[in-house]
């Protein structure tokens, strides 16, 4: 027997809530990857504890979205039992870690350069989310902003170190740059979920955050020596629900546990 | 009971648990208690027990429900009734509210506190270039340190950790 997926009415509040507790979500198991993997002791530590402030963010995003889809989803059936097209984070975040090698489980160079980009764009919203109408949504921002702060440093310190390294941790920035700055745009493209988060007070339109973030980016590169690549017509969907190949087999193993284990519990 | 006693029963228990949940320790930093640490925001009477106020250090902190137990414990074994416990998100935890008491303790534990106001310190725009004030050695006491991947106290050799602020 397994789990039915449960299915979520997408208003816009919900859809802008899932958004950045998908994000949240997916980034923090894409981090969870690492675990025992990483170059050093201590960058293992600091990603899955990175990872483990993701998931206490998501977990709090998905328990409000679950109070405001009406139905009284709890935040693990939201987390577990939802079909792929429910979930709403950016493509940045699915996507792997970058090129696997070995045993690890991608690039460090990759991982700390989306940490870099995903936690500045995260700083961003969350200092604009300390003032949403919906008080709960102001107070885990309240939190969860000083929590960015601290990912966008340690990331931003890495950039710099690696960008600005050795032949090799240069080449491989370089090439998770070119991959990288293409899913930039789905960051700050506002649509009708957006503007109806805007005008609700629930939190900002999404472009509105695109000037700070490239100011930020901008200094970063710079210290790190890297060029800010062309932008590229190149558009990504994922937090339409359209989502790139690699989302399934996150479900997959995200899911596993809850769907043959119906209600499995520590 | 009369009112007046009343009042004076109610102050009494939520006075007994203040010190029970001083002996209540941090599962991560075991040399601090709760109270130490800043997360028991407040302790109110209810009915025949108390109603316990607790606000989490980070989003993500897995001890959560593990101190969530110890507190419930704690107060029951004392004999002060029954007690709930609410988790209150804002104000956000900061690292402002560990005691001078928990500071030391942490200091004596190897740990270095956290330097300066976490209020002062979510001020300042975020470094991209690395340049840090000088950490005190928790052992030592030495300025004299630097950062490699942790700590490191260049005066008695020895590497540290340090509680940041947030």
């Amino acid at each position: 027997m397994t789990t039915p997926s449960i299915s979520v009415k997408q208003t816009p509040a919900v859809q802008y809530l899932l958004r950045i507790g998908d994000t949240a979500l997916i980034l923090g198991q894409r981090l969870g990857e690492w675990c025992g993997h990483a170059p050093v002791v201590e960058e293992d530590i600091a990603l899955t504890n990175m990872a483990l402030d993701l998931i206490g963010q998501s977990r709090a995003l998905l328990t409000r979205a679950g109070e405001l889809e009406g139905m009284h989803f709890h935040e693990d059936q939201l987390a577990f039992l939802r079909e792929e097209r429910d979930y709403r984070n950016v493509t940045m975040a699915e996507l792997p870690n970058g090129p696997r090698r070995g045993e690890r489980p991608g690039d460090f160079a990759f991982t700390t350069l989306r940490n870099a980009m995903l936690a500045t764009w995260f700083r961003l919203l969350w200092e604009k989310l300390r003032d949403s109408r919906d008080t709960e949504l102001a107070a885990i921002a309240g939190k969860a902003v000083k929590e960015a702060r601290y990912h966008q440093q340690h990331a931003a310190d890495w950039v710099v170190r690696l960008g600005d390294g050795t032949e090799e941790s240069t080449r491989r920035m370089r090439a998770a740059l070119a991959e990288l700055w293409r899913y930039a745009p789905e960051l700050f493209e506002s649509d009708a979920v957006d503007e109806a988060a805007a005008a609700a007070g629930l939190g900002p339109r999404w472009s509105d955050l695109r000037e700070p973030w490239l100011a930020d980016m901008r200094e970063l590169l710079a210290e790190a020596q890297l060029e800010v690549p062309a932008d590229s017509p190149f558009r990504s969907h994922a937090k339409q629900g359209v989502h790139t190949e690699h989302m399934g087999y996150i479900l997959a193993e995200l899911q596993y546990l809850q769907r043959a284990y119906p209600g499995g519990a520590w | 009971m009369n009112p007046a006693m009343r009042v004076t029963a109610d102050e009494e228990r939520v006075q007994r648990a203040w010190s029970v949940l001083g002996q209540v320790l941090d599962p991560e930093v075991p040399a601090l208690s709760v109270c130490d640490l800043g997360i028991v925001r407040d302790v109110r009477p209810q009915g025949d027990g108390v109603e316990v106020v607790l606000t989490p250090t980070y989003s993500g902190c897995p001890a959560t429900e593990v101190i969530e137990r110890s507190v419930v414990e704690a107060i029951e074994l004392a004999g002060l009734g029954p007690v709930t416990v609410t988790l209150q998100r804002a104000p956000a935890w900061t690292t402002d509210w560990i005691s001078d008491e928990g500071r030391r303790k942490l200091s004596d534990y190897g740990i270095a506190p956290p330097s300066g106001s976490a209020a002062a310190a979510a001020e300042q725009p975020i470094r991209i270039v690395r340049r840090e004030p000088a950490l005190e050695c928790p052992r030592c006491g030495s300025l004299n340190t630097e950062r490699l991947s942790v700590y490191r106290c260049i005066a008695c050799k020895e590497p540290f950790e340090y509680f940041k602020p947030i």
